[in-house]
């Protein structure tokens, strides 16, 4: 089913006969858990930019518009989405889709992740009522923020039709300090003492192939030279990267083009001192990767066996962190905790959440937990 | 003087108020409980001072498992429970009802854990805004959310505000520098939500519970980021010689690309005020009057404060000053701050609105409201974060006259129906609380306001928790 709007999506909404597949794109079906279901529900056909107001730093753009065609426009006019969403998904992601999975890219370290920039979301709840949260406005607090609960969500609470952004200008010019990092622990130290300089690093990444830490700084030119300078200054071995290189760097990073080739893909979000003992503790699998946000996050790939994905669970788990499986086969997708599983209180809480917002349970259901 | 109904209390609670407080005492040290009248009256009311109810009680618990005993035997008593930081919000947010027990979190003030290489803090509510600040101030770091009231207002009722500050249109607001908490339901389960990492795996719990006004749970424990400190900061000043045209400048500004740290704007009215209170040399030809800050090294500050000088000067200012050192920023900031005192000096009392507006209809809106001032006999400055269209009008009005306050009410209320009907909202950082309860139909259509009563359901299933603050009676 691809409504066109957003009545005849809550009508097909209230005449579901039983679950179905939630999507945008379709292209995180092959991430957390598979979702068993007679039907697809898609807004790729609910497309297009609602508002665009530059200067107030908001858009506004129907569930099912692709993240390629907003960040077009946006670049058009100097600006960007702050969190920076990777492309790894390929060219098929709707901004609706974005929203509901809050994955961000580099500058999530400085800048916020996804969540942090949606002001508003229209969405259909599992009963058929079409309902608003947020606004277009950079600061609300009124009411309950059940924009943010409904971002990150997966579409197993209500079926967003529309997101309000709040957008940023794109830095004039961006530079990257590179240092050479012999390993992981090296590098977090490299990327702790760019995150905790005054210079408003905007992504700090280690790719273990190269042997090197990378710092960005995105600012006016003469900021960005004076930035990478002080950065690299007095750092053995430390090099600066122009803007082109640095794009193209960072893209890839973004994109995850470092990622050795695996069958399974996961993220996993810890403290960022605790990066390197991810990193260590699932080598023995086959599994690897590289870290981002300064060390606290880490893309792997390895083989798509139980084990690989245990030994990611329990890394993440001795970080104090938690793990997303991004990608990998449907059998060991619903085989086991794509997430973390909640505290006992916690999935209570979240059932009775899940059943206020939609009653008959036809959404996405068991996307994020087995039960 | 009492213009909005209340909750009534529950007869039955009353009548057990002796065996209620002595309940209390059995799960809590003596000095934790206040039960005395003389002692219960500070906490009748909290900034918005309209608005008076003294307690049933107050317990002041100084750890978690204390705050865990409170709850359940509020739950199993089917006592209303009233949570309270500094008691600094302008919304009514900790106003007490005569059945309810005021929990105080002043005493759980610690700080747990600062961590630099990973660049947070974990914190006990009670920990003023401030505070944070202070203990990493040493080291080079901040923590970035600041609120007018900072030097006293609490981090948990700053998480339960979501509040913001001069600062949040470059740093954010408190959802955005927030990574943990943890939180004990009405049910005296305890929730930890989040942790010393980026990003929730499932619901975004954290993006939930803050700002929601202390309707979900007590927190006990904030896990804060803290940022390093920039090299510098520097302000400049500029009037106009309308508010238009101080709107136009703020468009222009964001639109080349420059995102100074703060950006605010005063009307004529808040000049004035501010200058006859603080002698800041504000320029009082000027019809409006823009504070920008800029951040970097001194050569850096010099670029940026450049740029925006160019840009100011296409939009005719009538006044401008770049300062060149900090104590020439400080006294560009001196009146600013002092708004609220300086206002308080000219009238007996005043009420502080927080909507918020797109700032392509800031001239619109700010000519609305000079009309509606003189229609309501009752004067307002406006001070107004501008980058991020959150306007704080302040109606000067005379609480000794008794009609005086009824119609700043009113006048208060089509304030911010007008800001919703522009295309914004009631509140952009003091919360809906008791004062703006009402005005949510404004914002929120019946199926809106269910779905978020729901979500309360979930979290406090018979209502025990702040009850008559958020949603509409």
């Amino acid at each position: 089913m691809t409504p066109r709007d957003e009545e005849e999506l809550a009508a097909m909404v209230r005449a579901a006969a039983g679950p179905l597949r939630v999507q945008g794109g379709g292209t995180k079906a092959d991430m957390l858990r598979p979702v068993r279901a007679a039907a697809v529900l898609s807004t790729a056909a609910m497309s297009g930019i609602t508002l665009y107001s530059p200067s107030e730093l908001v858009l506004r753009a129907r569930a099912g518009t692709r993240l390629a065609e907003i960040e077009s426009v946006l670049a058009a006019h100097g600006q960007q989405i702050i969190a920076e969403p990777p492309r790894f998904f390929g060219p098929a992601q709707t901004i609706g889709g974005v929203v509901a999975s809050n994955i961000s890219g580099p500058r999530r370290i400085g800048g916020g992740a996804m969540r942090d920039h949606v002001l508003g979301v229209r969405a259909v709840n599992g009963s058929g009522e079409i309902l608003n949260f947020g606004g277009r406005v950079l600061k609300n607090v009124t009411g309950l923020d059940l924009a943010k609960l409904l971002t990150g969500s997966f579409g197993t609470l209500a079926v967003m039709t529309e997101v309000t952004l709040k957008v940023l200008p794109a830095a004039e010019a961006v530079g990257t300090v590179v240092v050479p990092a012999a390993d992981a622990r090296a590098a977090v130290e490299v990327m702790a003492a760019g995150l905790g300089s005054p210079f408003s690093v905007s992504g700090a990444a280690y790719l273990p192939r190269d042997a090197r830490a990378y710092l960005r700084i995105e600012d006016f030119a003469e900021s960005v030279a004076y930035r990478c300078a002080k950065l690299a200054g007095g750092v053995a071995g430390a090099e600066i990267l122009g803007g082109e290189e640095s794009k193209a760097l960072w893209a890839g990073i973004r994109d995850c083009a470092a990622l050795p080739p695996g069958e399974a893909v996961w993220r996993v979000s810890v403290r960022p001192s605790a990066g390197p003992g991810v990193l260590r503790d699932v080598a023995f699998a086959g599994v690897s990767g590289f870290m981002d946000w300064g060390g606290g996050l880490l893309w792997l790939s390895g083989p798509a066996t139980r084990a690989a994905h245990e030994a990611v669970c329990a890394a993440a788990r001795g970080g104090a962190g938690v793990w997303w499986l991004m990608r990998g086969p449907e059998a060991l997708r619903a085989a086991v905790e794509v997430i973390p599983p909640e505290a006992p209180a916690l999935a209570a809480l979240r059932r009775r959440m899940t059943a206020k917002f939609d009653p008959r349970g036809i959404f996405n259901p068991l996307k994020m937990w087995a039960a | 003087m009492r213009a909005m109904k209340q909750l009534d209390p529950k007869p039955e609670i009353l009548a057990r108020r002796g065996e209620i407080i002595a309940g209390l005492l059995r799960i809590l040290p003596k000095r934790a409980v206040i039960a005395e009248a003389v002692s219960l009256k500070p906490y009748e009311t909290d900034a918005l001072t309209a608005y008076r109810q003294v307690p049933l009680a107050v317990v002041l618990p100084e750890d978690e498992g204390q705050v865990v005993d409170i709850l359940k035997f509020c739950a199993a008593e089917g006592v209303r429970v009233i949570p309270r930081g500094a008691g600094t919000s302008l919304s009514g947010g900790a106003l007490p009802l005569a059945d309810s027990v005021v929990v105080g979190l002043m005493r759980m003030n610690r700080i747990l854990e600062v961590n630099y290489p990973d660049r947070y803090a974990v914190v006990q509510p009670g920990v003023t805004n401030i505070g944070i600040t202070r203990a990493v101030a040493d080291a080079g770091y901040f923590y970035a959310p600041d609120p007018s009231s900072q030097l006293a207002c609490m981090v948990g009722g700053n998480v339960g505000m979501n509040s913001g500050g001069a600062h949040c249109l470059k740093y954010g607001v408190t959802a955005n520098n927030l990574l943990g908490l943890r939180l004990v339901t009405m049910a005296g389960e305890v929730l930890e939500l989040g942790g010393t990492h980026c990003d929730a795996a499932g619901y975004d719990w954290l993006g939930l519970v803050t700002g929601s006004e202390g309707q979900l749970g007590i927190l006990t424990e904030v896990t804060v980021r803290i940022l390093r400190a920039p090299e510098g900061a520097r302000a400049m000043l500029a009037g106009f010689a309308s508010n238009e045209v101080a709107g136009e400048c703020v468009a222009a500004i964001i639109a080349s690309g420059i995102i100074p740290v703060a950006l605010e704007f005063m009307d004529r009215p808040a000049i004035h005020a501010c200058e006859a209170f603080a002698h800041a040399g504000y320029p009082l030809e000027a019809q409006a009057l823009l504070i920008i800050e800029v951040e970097g090294s001194e050569d850096e500050q010099d670029a940026t404060l450049r740029r925006l000088r160019e840009i100011c000067e296409r939009f005719a200012p009538v006044s401008m000053r770049v300062a060149r050192t900090d104590e020439e920023s400080a006294a560009i900031w001196k009146g600013r701050k002092g708004a609220f005192g300086a206002v308080g000096r000219i009238s007996p009392d005043y009420l502080c609105m927080d909507g918020v507006i797109p700032t392509s209809r800031l001239g619109e809106v700010l000519r609305r409201i000079e009309e509606m001032s003189e229609d309501y006999g009752l004067k307002v400055a406006n001070i107004f974060h501008a980058g991020d269209g959150n306007l704080h009008p302040l109606i000067m009005y005379d609480a000794n006259e008794p009609s005086s306050f009824a119609r700043a009410e009113r006048f208060g209320a089509e304030i911010l129906t007008l800001c919703v009907e522009a295309g914004g909202c009631l509140t952009g950082e003091h919360g809906v609380g008791v004062e703006k309860r009402e005005l949510m139909r404004v914002q929120f259509s019946p199926g809106e306001l269910e779905q978020m009563r729901a979500v309360k359901d979930v979290f406090d299933p018979h209502w025990l928790l702040n009850p008559a603050k958020v949603f509409p009676l």
